[in-house]
């Protein structure tokens, strides 16, 4: 590979940012400053060059966390250090939604305009309207805190350790100003001496639980009334009793233990956990890998953001687990770029459990070793898709493979890797200190365990539920407390579909929203009154496809377009007027779902289609 | 003469295509079956010197079991598989696919596609006359190949050449994402100012014409283009020891452009900077 660099310069300040991460550079050919005699003898290619790949997303992070874009200098800079081109480089960087390549305030407010915020009232900010002085103020599809709708996100670069710097994140005023966002509001909090979590309290209250404290929780029982900063108060609560119990039963006997349990991923696919992970270690390919998917992007959905916020040690030991079982000596959690709270949290809890020997070489004196690294999303709801999500910690574009080979053969680096989602990982530790008869035992027959549902929108009590499968919706929105004027409720988020508050009575599993011609997904469920008319709804979740489409596929990048188009042309018509528009929906949606390569465009015309088959939209 | 490249014999895949039992030799996808059995598949990114990407999902066909449509282009055989080409799904698949990008692309200058359009009944105009386009226009900034990037259709075929399968030059990356994402160099900046070598393996992929020989692109400008009238002669290069086969095109006794065969064994169709655009002293009568 012969590379050729531009002759843009980074700034002090970029060339600080990256070499914090990679450390300074070796040579004038990597681009130090001085020339020294030792360059002329200096060589560095092929394989141990091009295998820092993987750094090249943690380095965009590294500068647009600086400076708060990426300049020509500073990614010519980065693409010298890691061996990369600059033209892929360039391709990976505007591939994500939260990385600028124009200049740009260093604080960055993304307002979240999706689907539970715009029920709770939050306006896009063509309508919004009012610019603020030193504050660069984007849209942002859902930003996963649902339960706080409507809400922002704040982002301010800087150097670490001079404040503000930190993202911090505060749900908005209610009701939105109309004249936009008051700079002053998402202030930040003094940036405490605290390794964990600034606004520990709000954590520690489980506001996101309106279950908190409830004996009967299984996967819940410990957030809100644990400190997720506490290693010991974990233990107290019965933290690390399934880790142990795995070294007990070793590792095929775990993966029998979790299929016999009849545990399936949570993420939306429903795929076996046992058999993923019993497909995996049977691989004769090395290393194995195990890759946490904490990417939750669907519209609506923030269960895994609770979890990993409230019981962090929690997904430590159920990674740890699956890696035990699977035979992987490295993890990777891929955690969403909005989430920065739980990555404060998962980061000191991870660096606890190293410290105490839960993780790194010979956990527990077992001779079994284990560690994990997270790697921080940069707003690509796409990357929550397994194989786009390997290429974007490969530092790849995005994109999704086609399958077969499935990653269980070839994923991560192409060797054998099991993903399983936040939420799937969690599962793993009451199959264990239960067992998988009492586990089992839990649910229906086909659906088993306990199960989140993300409940948002208007109801009272927005926030995570845990119920066991089979519950009906109506028993669910019974907790949540829904008004009397509940038009439709989403279940499944931008991907999953609409239902009338006539079906109360559907079961809340697998079976039971396949039977009922609808689908569980990752268990939104989003309850959506009068108060915003049905069509707006559906052109967001036109437009959040649009914008998310990878484009790598005719059917789903054009598509998603013209499916946005037609909904637009018919936002305010009805019946006969619509019924044109109607069949060419029909007939866009069916090639995005038959011949889209991923699940993305698979999906992106279910929940219109649900408004307009079941809830009569437009008729 | 071609060489015939030695290797263990293959075993052979038997399954179902169209309730017809094919065979392949291991490895081989669906679309070498259907093209052995003489079924006319539209394809767009496969190109048969590079792997393909199954991105523009023309060549799809239904697979007995599966629930959705498969690639016929990269999808591998199976032994036992039950294949259809051509049912009322994968028909409906391959004419949205085509009105999608008829109604976003120029496809004037792609082989075949207008047939394609008629015999899959493809309606582009039905997504109205404000149907978002891409919208670019031609890219002129050298003398030796154009990049219309309005005819784009993504395929990816310019970026594996330029990359990894050929020419290791990453001079070009897909950029951007959904609608918006296009072909580019970095920062989107101009040819010249690229780690671009001019060697012409993205145009010779192109399947589009979204990239062409500066001399297509002005004589097609200039409604003198004529396929039919050009004579295609295949000679050996004689810049170097290599022994790359060229392809000349002539019209009007004027070299318009240069290919290189693709089941050549030494190029498989690539050449170098001075092979594809190096022609000029042939022709100088002074």
């Amino acid at each position: 590979m012969d590379l050729r660099f531009g002759d843009s310069k980074p700034t002090d300040e970029e060339r600080d940012a990256v070499d914090a991460l990679l450390g300074p550079p070796e040579s004038a050919w990597e681009g130090a400053d001085d020339r020294s005699d030792a360059d002329l003898r200096w060589a560095r290619g092929g394989r141990a060059a091009r295998d820092r790949r993987d750094l090249l997303l943690p380095g965009l992070h590294a500068l647009n966390d600086r400076v708060g874009w990426i300049s020509e200098g500073g990614l010519d800079y980065l693409c010298r250090r890691l061996t990369v081109p600059p033209a892929e480089a360039y391709g990976v960087a505007t591939f994500y939604s939260m990385f600028s390549l124009k200049p740009r305030e260093r604080t960055v407010v993304r307002v979240c305009t999706d689907l539970a915020c715009a029920v709770r009232g939050a306006v896009p900010s063509a309508e919004r309207g009012g610019a603020v002085a030193g504050v660069t103020v984007e849209d942002s599809p859902c930003l996963g805190l649902c339960e706080r709708a409507p809400a922002v996100l704040t982002i301010r670069a800087g150097a670490p350790g001079a404040p503000p710097r930190t993202p911090n994140r505060r749900s908005a005023p209610r009701p939105q100003a109309p004249d936009g966002l008051s700079p002053a509001h998402p202030a930040p909090a003094e940036i405490s001496a605290r390794p964990a979590f600034e606004d520990e309290a709000e954590g520690r209250r489980g506001e996101a639980v309106p279950q908190a404290g409830d004996p009967a929780l299984i996967l819940l029982r410990r957030v809100g009334v644990v400190d997720p900063a506490s290693l010991d108060d974990y233990r107290a609560h019965g933290g690390y009793t399934a880790l142990r119990r795995a070294f007990a039963l070793g590792p095929a006997a775990v993966i029998r233990e979790v299929t016999d349990a009849g545990l399936v991923g949570r993420g939306g696919a429903a795929f076996p956990t046992g058999r993923k992970w019993q497909a995996t270690a049977a691989q004769p390919d090395h290393p194995h890998y195990l890759v946490c998917n904490a990417d939750e992007s669907e519209p609506g959905t923030f269960k895994d953001r609770v979890l990993m916020e409230g019981d962090p040690y929690a997904l430590v030991e159920s990674m740890t687990i699956a890696a035990y079982a699977v035979g992987a000596r490295h993890g990777y959690l891929y955690l969403r770029g909005e989430y920065p709270r739980a990555r404060r949290t998962l980061e000191h809890a991870i660096g606890e459990a190293r410290a105490r020997g839960l993780l790194g070489e010979d956990i527990l004196g077992q001779g079994f070793s284990f560690d994990i690294e997270i790697r921080r999303g940069a707003g690509a709801y796409i990357c929550g898709e397994e194989t786009a999500l390997f290429n974007s910690i490969e530092g790849y574009r995005g994109e999704p493979r086609s399958k077969p080979p499935f990653p269980v053969e070839k994923g991560l680096f192409g060797k054998p890797t099991a993903e399983n989602n936040v939420e799937t990982l969690v599962n793993v530790l009451p199959v264990l200190t239960l067992g998988a008869a009492a586990y089992a035992a839990i649910g229906t027959p086909k659906s088993t365990g306990p199960k989140l549902f993300c409940v948002s929108g208007a109801v009272s009590r927005p926030g995570l539920y845990e119920l066991p499968f089979g519950a009906t919706l109506g028993d669910l929105l019974g907790l949540a407390g829904t008004p009397d004027t509940l038009r439709a409720i989403l279940l499944g988020g931008a991907a999953g579909g609409f239902v009338r508050p006539d079906e109360l009575d559907i079961p809340l599993t697998f079976e039971g929203t396949r039977e009922a011609g609808t689908t569980l997904g990752s268990g939104v469920v989003l309850a959506i009154d009068d108060s915003v008319p049905l069509p707006r709804l559906l052109l967001r979740v036109a437009e959040f496809f649009r914008d998310e489409s990878c484009g790598q596929c005719v059917p789903c990048r054009v598509g998603t377009v013209r499916q946005e188009e037609a909904l637009h042309r018919i936002a305010d018509r009805r019946g006969a007027a619509a019924a044109a528009d109607i069949a060419l929906l029909r007939d866009v949606g069916r090639a995005m779902r038959d011949a889209s390569i991923c699940g993305l465009g698979q999906a992106a015309w279910n929940a219109v289609e649900s408004a307009i088959d079941r809830l009569g939209a437009y008729a | 003469m071609t060489a015939i490249p030695l290797q263990p014999p293959r075993r052979l895949v038997e399954f179902t295509l169209d309730g017809e039992p094919v065979r392949v030799p291991e490895g081989g996808t669906v679309l070498d079956a259907c093209r052995a059995a003489g079924k006319d598949v539209p394809t767009l990114c496969e190109g048969d010197t590079l792997k393909p990407k199954n991105a523009c999902r023309v060549c799809v066909v239904e697979v007995e079991g599966a629930r959705t449509l498969a690639p016929a282009c990269s999808r591998r055989a199976e032994p036992g598989m039950e294949v259809r080409t051509d049912t009322e799904r994968t028909r409906h698949s391959r004419r949205l696919v085509l009105e999608l990008l008829a109604s976003s692309v120029d496809l004037s200058t792609t082989p075949r596609v207008a047939a394609w359009l008629k015999e899959y009944e493809a309606e582009p105009d039905r997504f109205g006359p404000d149907a978002a386009r891409l919208g670019e226009s031609p890219r002129v900034d050298n003398d030796l190949y154009v990049r219309d990037y309005d005819k784009c259709i993504l395929c990816y075929k310019c970026v594996d050449a330029c990359g990894e399968q050929w020419q290791n030059s990453f001079a070009i990356s897909v950029v951007g994402r959904g609608f918006d994402a296009r072909i580019a160099v970095e920062h989107d900046a101009p040819l010249t100012d690229s780690a671009c070598v001019y060697c012409g393996n993205c145009v010779e992929v192109c399947p589009t014409g979204a990239l062409s020989f500066k001399s297509e692109f002005d004589m097609r400008a200039a409604g003198t283009w004529d396929e039919a009238a050009q004579t295609r002669t295949t000679t050996v290069c004689a810049y170097c020891g290599v022994g790359c086969n060229l392809t000349l095109h002539v019209q009007d006794n004027e070299i318009v452009k240069v290919t290189s065969p693709h089941d050549s064994p030494v190029t498989h169709g690539n050449l170098c900077i001075k092979g594809r655009f190096g022609y000029q002293h042939v022709q100088n009568r002074d």
